[in-house]
């Protein structure tokens, strides 16, 4: 490149800068008084009127071509099963709550979690559920009568060999006493045992064949395709889930349709990690995956799932310590921020457990949703507020 | 859509030496550092040069961030906020975490003002590594009294150790502040379709960023943005208005996503976004809904929140989050497998046994240093992930652990046999016992307890 300017270059940087340094820039005389002139003007011109004008403001809009698939959760007695009613979940064309872009059909999905026996809960999730922790069917009662959880899972821990060796028929009576005790959608849950899940869940699904459960879950570490044959078999929808890696979620969720699962009997669950846990991983993974059904990628075109339920994990969450103030709002509050942080990733179905939670979380939705009414509040007055 | 600019494109204005003096190999690996901030133009000496001047211009151009970086402040008072570049943090990385100013108004009395003032000063919240604050104060007039707001700023700027906001409708008041505080560029808000120009004209005058503000109206709000501009003004921050229930939040939360995108998308009201949490104090809900709406925009994408409450138990999963959602995507998740040492650890000091997500293990470690333990951490390889996940997703059972025990010399260091396994990963000790021929214990499920622990469990067993 040569020191040479051409003067419509020369004549736009003067015009943006006060001063510029004509050093090493060979300017010949008769250009300089032509050009001269024109500056003058443009300077007079960059100098603004200091006015007001009514301008238009151009809302930018994505071009999305795929749509997310909707799955439907429960079978009532028209199909087959005895649910009262069917949650459909997914189904976004844009991003969560995008509204000026794409009204998404369905609002994210709460589904409460119950364990199969007496487990260790954080304190604040306890005080709810303290006279029903050996009641799974109570269990999943309260969730839905008294705290109007869409779903609930039930968690058959129980059947690990390291905790009580549950046979797997005797976990399949209790996921009968749960139906028989809520008339909402479930899903069920193994230990997280890869030896022993497939058993527990094929007699699981069996057992509540034909109610459009979802199965919790498949995954790479275990014999996916028993259990896919099981959601096939009994017509459920299977949870595919995958460590925080896109590329197996991708993989898995072929490996399942090649099993004979139909992409929209499918959810999948990239893996939750807590808030201050890496919640990060999770919400671009999920921002990454929503995406990339929107743009047409057929293999990630399903509903997401989150466990929520995680965010217990954080010792934030669950631990007294009067440095980080009161742990009966610390903790719900700890869990509503995981969902809703993931919901705006993404995410459709969230497992979760402390009413309060749910309840910050749930009321959030439905205003982000746009559907809710309410008086609009003159918002300058904030400036005053004593 | 604007094109994205590639590291050639920044090539092409480079001197295409490869002389090696701004650190990088080449000029073209200058080009890359650049645009992923890395490194800044004057790195490179020789577009310092005056032959170069319109290149460095150019480049200058080029590179600045779609949003543009304004500074609140001056000096170690000061804080930066904007020059963000994506919509999707997995598309680079979010720059400058969203600023938490916390108000006080100018009529709360001398010593509930003051202890607020310091209370934002001392707020200081180490996590893995990292100390999170509050960063600014935002000081509302309620009295709309000018002469008390003056008074209530200058006791703010003597105690205040942050940057500072000031806030009211009226001109007049904010004039009476700056004339206080005008030469630390406190931040003024706000300008109005009605006060562009008086407010607008302080801003100038005091060489301070200044807010424009329309309630949920963005067409508004980007007349008064350019009516600023046509002022001179270039330190501008948004606010679309803060909407805190129903249908009005969903507008405002589309508001930021449509600004956002505004910006990054189409060059169009390039700046900062500025969300008052505070208003949920408003509508009589408090610190739950304030924290829940600081949460939403902290993930859409403020990058400026006023907050109301002081209440630690919703300031914290919100600071948290921000630590989260500003962490940079291109850092490692894991960090690298084999045995580490804590203190000066000998035969007889126990052996404990983590995963190598980046996160885990920076927990567990700090938990360590903190107490005090000398101990080995036997870190395995999980292929980055955490405890519960590796354990459920067969990244860690009794043969990989097994097998970290056996090629770690770990049976060198000790002349003991025992090892503590994180308490959720209880299910693999059997196995793992066998296979090893170590003792194995299980240890608590959260690293906090190890110091209780090793003090109340390992030194029975020693
Ligand atoms: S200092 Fe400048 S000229 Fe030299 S290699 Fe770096 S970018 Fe290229």
């Amino acid at each position: 490149m040569t020191n040479a300017l051409d003067l419509t270059e020369l004549i736009k940087m003067l015009g943006k800068v006060e001063e510029i340094e004509l050093e090493n820039i060979d300017v010949i005389a008769g250009e300089l008084g032509l050009i001269l002139p024109t500056i003058s003007a443009i300077k007079r011109e960059s100098v603004k009127k200091a006015e007001y004008r009514d301008l238009n403001f151009e809302i930018p809009l994505a071009n999305f071509t795929g749509e997310v698939l909707e799955v439907e959760l429960g079978a009532t007695k028209a199909n087959g099963g005895t649910r009262e009613n069917v949650i459909k979940v997914g189904g976004e064309r844009t991003m969560p709550f995008y509204n000026f872009e794409a009204l998404n059909p369905n609002e994210p999905v709460i589904a409460f979690d119950v364990f199969d026996t007496k487990i260790h809960l954080a304190g604040p999730v306890r005080k709810h559920f303290e006279d029903v922790l050996e009641d799974p069917a109570e269990w999943a009662k309260r969730c839905v009568d008294k705290y109007g959880a869409d779903m609930v899972t039930i968690h058959l821990i129980s059947t690990d060999p390291v905790i009580k060796d549950t046979s797997a028929r005797e976990a399949a009576k209790t996921v009968e006493n749960v139906l028989q005790a809520v008339k909402v959608p479930i899903m069920i849950g193994g230990s997280g045992n890869p030896e022993k899940d497939p058993e527990v869940l094929e007699k699981a699904a069996e057992a509540a064949a034909g109610e459009r459960c979802v199965i919790n879950s498949a995954s790479m570490s275990l014999d996916y395709k028993r259990i896919a044959k099981a959601c096939v078999d009994y017509g459920h929808v299977v949870l595919s889930w995958t460590s925080l890696d896109i590329n197996d979620q991708k993989t898995l969720n072929k490996y399942l349709m090649d099993a004979g699962i139909k992409k929209e009997d499918m959810i999948m669950d990239p893996t939750t990690a807590a808030l201050g846990y890496g919640l990060e991983y999770s919400f671009s993974i999920m921002e990454r995956i929503k995406l990339a059904g929107l743009k047409g990628d057929k293999d990630l075109q399903m509903p997401i799932a989150s466990g929520t339920t995680n965010a217990w994990g954080a010792r934030e969450a669950w631990m007294e310590n009067p440095e980080w103030g009161d742990r009966e709002k610390r903790g719900p509050l700890w869990e509503a921020i995981t969902a809703l942080t993931l919901c705006l990733a993404g995410s459709d179905l969230f497992m979760m457990m402390n009413p309060t939670a749910m309840q910050l979380f749930r009321d959030i939705i439905k205003c982000l949703c746009g559907f809710k009414e309410t008086e609009s509040l003159d918002i300058k007055n904030w400036i005053g507020m004593r | 859509m604007a094109k994205k600019i590639g590291p050639l494109d920044i090539y092409n204005y480079l001197p295409k030496t490869n002389c090696g003096e701004c650190g990088e190999k080449t000029c073209m690996a200058f080009a890359s550092q650049l645009i992923e901030r890395a490194v800044k133009l004057e790195d490179c000496p020789a577009l310092k040069q005056p032959n170069f001047v319109r290149s460095y211009n150019n480049l200058k151009e080029m590179l600045a961030p779609s949003v543009k970086e304004v500074i609140v402040g001056v000096g170690d008072k000061s804080v930066k906020i904007g020059g963000e570049e994506i919509v999707f943090r997995h598309e680079l990385t979010y720059f400058n975490k969203t600023a938490i100013a916390l108000d006080v108004h100018d009529e709360m009395n001398d010593e509930e003002l003051l202890a607020r003032v310091r209370y934002v000063n001392d707020f200081c919240f180490k996590r893995i590594g990292e100390e999170l604050t509050l960063d600014l104060v935002a000081i509302r007039s309620t009295s709309k009294d000018p002469d008390r707001f003056a008074q209530c700023v200058s006791k703010v700027l003597c105690e205040s150790k942050k940057p500072l906001i000031l806030c009211s409708w009226s001109p007049s008041v904010l004039e009476a502040g700056l004339k206080v505080v005008g030469h630390e560029r406190p931040m003024i808000y706000a300008a109005t379709k009605d006060t562009w120009e008086e407010v607008g004209r302080l801003a100038v005058k005091y060489n301070c960023p200044v807010v424009a503000f329309a309630d949920g109206d963005m067409a508004e709000l980007k007349s008064v943005v350019k009516a600023l501009e046509s002022l001179g003004i270039e330190d501008i921050v948004l606010d679309p208005g803060s909407h805190v229930e129903g249908k009005y939040l969903a507008n405002t939360f589309g508001n930021f996503v449509a600004s956002r995108r505004a910006a990054i998308w189409n060059k169009d009201i390039g700046y900062p976004l500025l969300g008052v949490p505070a208003i949920a104090w408003l509508s009589g809900e408090g610190a739950f809904k304030e924290a829940i709406i600081a949460a939403i925009m902290i993930d859409k994408y403020a990058d400026l929140i006023i907050l109301h409450t002081p209440e630690i138990w919703a300031l914290l999963p919100v600071i948290t989050l921000r630590q989260n959602i500003y962490t940079d995507p291109r850092k490692p998740v894991a960090v690298e497998a084999g045995l580490r040492k804590f203190g000066n650890p000998d035969e007889n000091s126990p052996v404990l046994m983590t995963t190598n997500f980046a996160l885990t293990y920076y927990t567990v470690a700090s938990d360590i240093e903190s107490a005090g333990v000398e101990c080995y951490l036997l870190v395995i390889d999980t292929e980055g992930l955490g405890v519960e996940a590796s354990v459920a997703g067969g990244k860690l059972d009794a043969f990989k652990a097994n097998e970290a025990i056996k090629n770690s010399g770990i049976e060198k260091e000790v002349k003991h046999r025992k090892i503590i396994i994180p308490g959720f990963s209880s299910r693999i000790s059997g196995d793992l016992e066998i296979q090893s021929g170590w003792v194995v214990f299980v240890g608590p499920r959260d690293s906090s307890g190890i110091k209780e622990f090793i003090e109340k469990k390992w030194v029975g067993l020693a």
